[in-house]
């Protein structure tokens, strides 16, 4: 057993494997100081909850308190490795400052009182606004880091009790495009690879998306497949030049905001090149020729003015991905949160239709997710669409919900598509929604333009309920904080990226009156009685099971179907992938085999969307567009970024994750191997723009936009000239109470949005910079994506490969 | 100058007119970030269209000018967090949708002016100018299926809130 700094090294040490082999196993484990495997009282399942991956892994629990982790080896997604937030991040939930009781809002402060009052308030408000104004005034702001039963208590709340459709996760800063990108080409949410596809590609494609930091586990695999015979080609699509930019044979830097030129850029040389399977194209897919036409206006040429990339990098991109086999590709936040987001992401479903591959090994689309339960709030409707992929836009999917839920059709709001998180809080800012009621997230520092949102969330008018596990910088302005249980406090499942399902058991006890999510919704809807048709509790379950058995039933014939699954069988068998059905006893591990979608007028979840307008598309115009369901490829021009640099804001701004830290930081900086790790905010710049602004590693520099300014440590790295890099962690609690707020990267980020996804826009914006102090050379902190990474005693883990 | 000359100059004002209050309601709605930044891609279409009549149109006797910039600044009264008009009575959210309104009857008649367009270009066999209504009547009515949109998107809640 090898013992090895994972703060240093983040993905541990290789294990090669050759192509189609199975990815050999290897279990990283961590225990607190002066425990050995032997004094673990009980290992408890659960999977992982700081990132997408959905990597299994075993809480170690002895004296009732959680004392390390160790990863699953038989489970499919990571064969027994984790990541490093993994490793060290369970030891926040014992940290001396969680939420153990209910605040109120008493003269302007915050005061502790007990579950009653707190309830009580809110439902008093809540049935004060039920009568005043109606279902309109309520707004729903809930996660990626729940669990199924609590998002699917939540929604069946929302939507069938109060009735509102103002009903959004964060995983709309994060995950919107990934569902828009799916349901666009395939009428469905829901992805058609798998993890295991890694384990037969010949080529790898990553858009936007710098797997090594965002989900380690699954770049280990990469790694490991190119450490071994026969190792695939990777392309980097990446402004910065990452750890996969460095393994890339190809890999292409664009200007921000100009993905979809590139994305249209590669497929005409592949078109031109004749590399389609135009068999496939014919058969099981429409709008081809759109494509066909809408693409010639983009050669190579045109296409490096644009996105100023050698035309001759441009040409062997697409040869390699014109010559794949295998081809799998995964999309990311480089495309999600950028200019045309949706319609970037979609080119690269458009690129798997036209080369067929699809549904075998190794030809998979991975349109990733950023958080860890992001597919959930998707498939339960907790964020803009009803439960089970049902198309609200469909009368007869809405009638099915609505039996359900035993409540008349009308109940559930579906003369609209359900409000994005962005409008939300528009109508919050007008005044018109006057309770927002926050599930597991901090808006006030993970959305864009931080003063503008601190101004919302602060109004007099507005009844801010928060829930929480740690005071955040949202809390702070709430009128009721209702502490809630964390991840190895509850019982639960979720699902990763590649659907793959795992139950999350109760390890530890929560600390305090703290309560599970889900607990606290029950109560809720306790209180406020809501009833179905026949005068029963529309929310008939009482725990995290029977939750579950309901959502089955909610699940039953659509695409994401649970119905074969139960906790029972999640226990013995870990992570099985939906759908999971009699058909499909063992689950599903890649969608649209021999080109069968779901995308059929009367089954799809959504007639898709204008991608530069934003408008649905009409049941009739989508009927004639695609009878039989087939899938659909949508073609979409290059359109100029809303805000373009200047003489005065000459950089493009970009922000995004970082290997150590997750979300705001809540739970990230109370692990202290990963606080010390990445303490502060940093920015990136090119060399020649560092010598052009007379910077140098180490000195403090002054970062500002149109919104406001962020103080930062300045790194010098590969990143394409011209564009700034802002970690978007970092925001205020830690710091000393009056502190300036110049450190969280949103207070520059503009308010914009794909109009397709909805999903805000972090990385097309603009900056300027000046110096502010001169440092003291180079950080040692946080370099494991660069050079000299930082070593920390305390973060020795075990690695036993077998 | 022929009616088709007649037809082109008809519906070169629309275009640029249609342009012009696309331009406006982006200005005039910048707290509503989405109508602000959509309402300016689609406004350079129709600009777009605009430089294509006057192009073509000189072959039926319309000389289409487009020396006249559109104006800007206009609609900047509307700025600010509520988007309030000053003086103005309604729940806030009234100017958006009496703005999005006009777009969506703006754009429809433009739309019918293409289709004249369209008709008599098949009847005239001119492939140029069909081709070209090909290319510039879909995006009108994306401009239209859009201020329809956000008109079924937003009315609940103005309106009942
Ligand atoms: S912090 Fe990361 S996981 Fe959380 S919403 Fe943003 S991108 Fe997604």
């Amino acid at each position: 057993m090898a013992r090895i700094d994972r703060i240093a090294e983040p993905w541990g040490t290789r294990t090669p494997y050759g192509p189609g082999e199975d990815w050999p196993v290897r279990v990283d484990t961590f225990l607190e100081e002066g425990i050995t495997p032997r004094d673990v009282d009980r290992w408890v399942p659960t999977a992982s909850i700081l990132h997408s991956n959905g990597d299994g892994m075993d809480i170690a629990v002895k004296d009732g308190r959680m004392v390390g982790v160790r990863g699953a080896a038989g489970d499919r997604i990571n064969r027994g490795r984790l990541d490093p937030k993994d490793l060290y991040a369970w030891q926040a939930g014992a940290s001396p400052d969680r939420l153990t009781r209910p605040l109120v809002r008493r003269n302007g402060t915050l005061v502790e009182t007990d579950w009653d009052t707190a309830m009580d308030a809110v439902v008093r408000r809540s049935r004060e606004l039920l009568d005043e104004q109606g279902s309109g005034a309520f707004g729903f702001y809930t996660s990626g880091q729940l669990f199924l039963e609590e998002y699917y208590t939540l929604t069946t709340i929302a939507r069938a009790g109060i009735g509102t459709s103002h009903l959004d996760g964060n995983t709309r800063l994060c995950t919107a495009t990934a569902a828009a990108a799916l349901k666009e080409s395939f009428g469905c949410d829901g992805q058609p690879g798998t993890y295991a596809d890694i384990d037969h590609a010949d080529v790898i494609a990553l858009f936007g998306h710098n797997v090594a930091a965002t989900q380690t586990v699954l770049w280990m695999r990469m790694l490991d497949r190119l450490a071994g015979p026969d190792p695939p080609r990777v392309i980097c699509v990446d402004p910065r030049s990452t750890p996969v930019a460095r393994m890339a044979a190809v890999h292409l830097a664009p200007r921000p905001g100009t993905n979809v030129a590139l994305m249209n850029g590669l497929l005409h040389e592949i078109i031109s090149a004749g590399r389609i399977d135009r068999d496939y194209v014919d058969a099981h897919a429409v709008g081809y020729e759109e494509l066909e036409r809408r693409v010639r206006e983009y050669p190579p040429g045109r296409v490096a003015e644009i996105c100023d990339v050698p035309e001759e990098l441009i040409r062997r991109a697409a040869g390699l991905l014109g010559g794949a086999e295998r081809l799998v590709s995964t999309v990311l936040q480089g495309f999600y949160q950028s200019h045309q987001a949706t319609a970037a992401a979609v080119q690269v479903n458009n690129l798997h239709l036209i080369r067929g591959m699809l549904g075998s090994p190794g030809c998979g689309v991975l349109q990733m997710n950023g958080q860890p339960t992001a597919q959930n709030t998707r498939e339960c409707g907790a964020d803009g669409d009803l439960p089970g992929f049902r198309n609200w836009a469909n009368d007869d999917h809405v009638a099915d919900l609505a039996r359900i839920w035993n409540v008349e059709p009308e109940r559930i709001p579906h003369h609209a598509p359900p409000t994005h998180a962005m409008q939300i809080f528009r109508f919050a800012e007008q005044g018109s929604v006057r309770l927002l009621w926050i599930s597991g997230t901090n808006p006030a520092v993970s959305m864009p333009d931080l003063a503008r949102i601190r101004s919302v969330l602060a109004q007099e008018r507005l009844f801010l309920v928060v829930q929480d596990i740690f005071p955040t910088e949202t809390t702070e302005l709430a009128d009721v904080v209702l502490p809630a249980a964390a991840w190895g406090e509850k019982t639960g499942t979720f699902t990763n990226t590649d659907r793959t399902v795992h139950l999350s058991e109760k390890a530890v006890e929560p600390p305090g009156e703290a309560r599970p999510d889900l607990e606290i919704f029950l109560d809720y809807a306790g209180r406020m009685g809501f009833t179905g048709r026949d005068g029963t509790p529309l929310v008939g379950w009482t725990g995290p099971e029977s939750a579950f058995r309901a959502w089955q039933e909610c699940s039953r014939g659509r695409p994401c179907d649970y119905t074969g699954l139960s906790y029972e069988r999640l226990r013995a068998a870990g992570g099985v992938q939906w759908p999971c059905d009699r058909d499909h006893p063992d689950g599903t591990e890649r969608l649209y085999s021999g080109g069968r979608f779901w995308a059929a007028p009367e089954y799809c979840e959504s007639f898709g969307r204008d991608l530069v307008t934003g408008a649905p598309v009409e049941e009739v115009e989508y009927r004639s567009l695609n009878p039989s369901g087939k899938a659909v490829i949508r073609s979409a021009g290059y359109l100029p970024p809303h805000e373009a640099p200047d003489e005065l804001r000459p950089f493009h701004l970009i922000t995004g994750r970082t290997v150590h830290h997750f979300h705001t930081r809540t739970k990230t900086a109370r692990a202290p191997q990963l606080r010390d790790a990445a303490p502060e905010v940093w920015v990136e710049m090119s060399a020649a723009d560092a010598e052009a602004h007379d910077m140098r590693e180490g000195d403090l520099a002054e970062v500002s936009s149109p919104r406001g300014v962020v103080h930062a440590t300045v790194r010098v790295t590969g990143i394409r000239s011209g564009v700034l890099f802002l970690p978007f962690h970092y925001g205020y609690w830690d710091l000393p109470e009056g502190a300036a707020r110049t450190r969280a990267a949103n207070e520059l980020t503009i308010t914009d949005w794909d109009p397709a996804s909805k999903q805000p826009l972090f990385k097309t914006g603009v900056a300027t910079l000046r110096l502010l102090e001169r440092g003291g050379g180079p950080s040692s902190a946080d370099r494991a994506g660069e050079a000299g990474p930082a070593r920390s005693r305390t973060a020795m883990a075990h690695e036993e490969p077998r | 100058m022929n009616g088709i000359g007649l037809a082109l100059r008809g519906l070169h004002h629309g275009e640029r007119a249609l342009a012009q209050d696309l331009l406006r309601v982006s200005e005039r709605h910048t707290g509503d970030h989405e109508i602000h930044h959509v309402a300016r891609d689609l406004s350079a279409w129709s600009q777009r269209h605009v430089r294509e009549l006057a192009e073509i149109g000189g072959r039926y006797g319309a000389r289409l000018g487009t020396a006249h910039p559109l104006e800007t600044g206009l609609g900047a009264k509307l700025r600010g967090k509520g988007g309030e008009l000053v003086g103005h009575r309604g729940p806030p959210g009234m100017p958006l949708l009496h703005d999005l309104r006009h777009v969506h009857v703006q754009a429809a008649g433009v739309s019918l002016d293409w289709e004249m367009i369209a008709q008599a270009a098949r009847g005239n066999r001119d492939t140029a100018l069909l081709r070209l209504v090909e290319r510039c009547h879909p995006d009108t009515l994306r401009q239209m299926r859009w201020a329809n949109a956000h008109l079924k998107q937003l009315s609940a809640q103005v309106l009942h809130g």
